[in-house]
């Protein structure tokens, strides 16, 4: 386990006077305590059993359905569990996982900046607080609803746009669009962004706020524009943030299921064009295999099931340090 | 700050560069308005968001160029960022003012006391009528016992690593309990469909729950951790200092304090889970029917209703599946009101 370099920090509890310390350390000797902290220790043993059995149950129905496949498990473009011997790979939905959610970030990050800069810096001192209310609350919306939105009014009011796009910027091939249902990959990237806005910004809002105001008041001292005060002294000291809430968006977007599964319409090819419909991710595919897969079936959409874990939990590590590691520079708000 | 060279001749002896009035944005902004409008005409473009758009532009362009000559290249580039972040939040306004209106409008067509109490028990997807009672009933039934679950231990290990937690196991703790609050909720259902298979278990209602309660746990513990950590250490040496044990300290002291942000998070946690489909796809299956019993058969749940009424593509299951996105929203809605509102109403007895 690689958890003492990345959660190095121990978490800022209060300081209990050294005596206390001490006699928490060494145990307790009065029954009640003795069985109260079994209990809370107990729960937190809990927690960690949980995760190792998340890895091992999911590992252990993965090998299963991996030693069957004829295929590449990594580089097959088929899905084909119920023939025997059954082929599939998850080429196709690692490709659509990961270029949907690069769309998602690509539009969502500097948008939800600009949203949390414009709640910070810009807004009226009246309306922020109640906007950024109101996009806490957006960011509970369940995404079955943001998936039902995207399927029956996003992707209507998307046609404009794809003929746009393809008009103009048709001879890159990647924006080439044969007509049809905006279904497709673009679409998911737009719709996920939307989904990860809220999360963003919230986060984002939260660091600049807590910007010093002396830097800020140092740089207008020197005669700074607003711009200028934003890129010297609230944009260095809220990278590591920003970059943390763009992790913790992108792994909501990984792990995506409902809105992506509702707008796609899915097949097993790569598609050079974005604004082709077709494609697939890790989570979309299980919840639309799901109810006409076999046993065998079920195991080999755990196994790609198993990969969705593995890098979700590589981002959200990730974002985790880069928290752990801000805290450690400015002791002032750890 | 010196002022710009390009109109050095006019200003050179204040020490204040040009300034635009006021009412300059007002004004670029009503030109490039009725240019955009114009060329869109002209070039006859029928689309209202390529008129705003095209707008949109020729305003910071305008901007720019205005405030370069008047005043100076930063104020200008100030002014085009200002109005960028402007453009980025009303860019931003409109899908997710478009997501509520429409789900509010649709919602409310067919969303009435009938819908609330009726299942679809009898209702082919294709013909009207037919309710979310089923639904409902599952949706409070699954998360009811997630939450069973999931607080005592969530609320447990926040004690334990506020109170007690020194050491390696602590640390283990924390960075777990960060890492699975970013686990996918799918993949949280396949674990419990991995042991349902091992067992050759069929669909019901308390996987479901197990799989939510996984997904909750973490978040329970962040919000009571943080809410512990307000509790002032007076209030735990005073108690000690009285001989009172540790553990009825906690109990009787710690706990009491912080109730109120321990019930908001709770609350919080039960409004993120509530909208879960994915595990519930996996792991309840869904039903037509009224089934109440959430340890035997298939149930219903508001999430996967609106899922499997999409599904159905029919323009009946439509309505009804908006109307039930309305009822999922107003109830996450309210949970999330009530909590805020009980912690701003509690905030004052944390002590600041």
């Amino acid at each position: 386990m690689d958890t003492t370099q990345i959660a190095d920090a121990p978490p800022p509890t209060p300081q209990p006077s050294a005596g206390e310390q001490k006699r928490a350390a060494r145990g307790a000797t009065r029954p009640g305590d003795r069985i109260f902290l079994g209990l809370s220790r107990g729960s937190g043993i809990l927690l960690l059993v949980i995760m190792a059995a998340i890895a091992g149950f999911l590992t252990y129905r993965a090998v299963l359905a991996i030693s069957k496949d004829e295929g590449n498990f990594l580089t097959t473009f088929e899905w084909n569990t119920g023939v025997n011997p059954p082929v599939f790979g998850i080429a196709v939905l690692a490709y659509g996982t990961i270029v949907s959610s690069i769309i998602a970030m690509v539009i969502a990050v500097p948008v939800a900046v600009a949203i949390a800069l414009f709640l910070t810096h810009y807004a009226p001192r009246r309306l922020s607080g109640p906007i950024a209310y109101v996009i806490d609350l957006l960011a509970a919306v369940p995404s079955i609803v943001y998936g039902l939105w995207g399927a029956l009014i996003l992707v209507p009011n998307l046609n404009g746009l794809f003929g746009w796009l393809n008009d103009y910027l048709g001879w890159t091939g990647i924006f080439d669009w044969q007509g049809g249902a905006a279904r497709s990959m673009l679409t998911v990237g737009i719709l996920l962004a939307i989904m990860i806005l809220p999360i963003i910004t919230n986060v984002s809002r939260e660091v600049f706020r807590q910007v010093p105001q002396m830097h800020e008041e140092a740089a207008l001292a020197l005669g700074a524009t607003r711009w200028e005060v934003i890129r010297m002294s609230v944009l260095p000291f809220g990278r590591s943030g920003v970059i943390s809430a763009s992790m913790l968006g992108l792994g909501r977007a990984l792990g995506e299921t409902m809105a992506v599964a509702t707008v796609l319409s899915p097949d097993f090819l790569i598609h050079a064009s974005l604004l082709d419909p077709g494609g697939g991710t890790f989570a979309q595919n299980i919840a639309s295999k799901f109810s006409e897969a076999t046993e065998f079936g079920r195991d080999a959409l755990i196994a790609s099931g198993l990969v969705l874990f593995v890098i979700t939990l590589l981002v959200n590590g990730a974002a985790r340090a880069i928290i752990a590691r801000r805290k450690e520079y400015s002791g002032a708000n750890a | 700050m010196s002022t710009a060279p390009s109109h050095a001749g006019k200003r050179s002896s204040t020490l204040q560069g040009g300034r635009l009035p006021k009412w300059a944005p007002y004004a670029i902004a009503a030109g490039s308005l009725a240019l955009g409008i114009g060329i869109s005409a002209a070039a006859g473009l029928s689309s209202s968001i390529q008129w705003a758009l095209i707008a949109a532009i020729l305003y910071i362009l305008g901007t720019y160029v205005v405030a370069a000559k008047v005043e100076n290249r930063r104020q200008a580039k100030d002014r085009v960022v200002t109005s960028l972040v402007w453009v980025a939040f009303l860019l931003a306004v409109v899908p997710l003012a478009s997501l509520v209106w429409s789900t509010v409008q649709r919602g409310t067509k067919v969303l009435d006391g009938y819908f609330l109490s009726h299942s679809m028990g009898v209702v082919a997807d294709s013909e009207t009528g037919g309710g979310i009672y089923h639904a409902i009933l599952g949706t409070l039934e699954q998360v009811g016992l997630a939450t069973l679950i999931a607080a005592p231990i969530g609320v447990l290990t926040a004690i334990y690593l506020v109170e007690y937690g020194r050491g390696s196991l602590a640390r283990a703790v924390t960075f777990f309990v960060d890492v699975m609050t970013g686990i996918p909720s799918i993949v949280a259902g396949l674990f419990i469909l991995s042991i349902m298979l091992m067992f050759e278990m069929e669909p019901f209602g308390f996987a479901g729950s197990l799989a939510l309660a996984i997904l909750m746990m973490p978040v329970v513990v962040r919000s009571t951790e943080e809410m512990l950590k307000l509790v002032p250490n007076e209030l735990r040496e005073a108690s000690l200092a009285l001989g009172v044990p540790k553990w009825r300290t906690i109990l009787k002291v710690v706990l009491p304090t912080s109730l109120g942000g321990i019930t908001t998070g709770i609350m919080l946690s039960i409004a993120r889970i509530a909208g879960e489909t994915a595990p519930v796809l996996l792991l309840v299956f869904g039903s037509k029917f009224i089934n109440s019993n959430p340890f035997e058969g298939a149930q219903a749940s508001l999430p996967l209703y609106i899922y499997q009424q999409y599904g159905s593509g029919e323009a009946a299951a439509y309505d009804r599946a908006w109307a039930a996105s309305l009822t999922l929203i107003a109830f996450i809605m309210i949970l999330n009101l009530v909590a805020r509102g009980l912690a701003r109403w509690k905030a004052p007895k944390t002590g600041r």
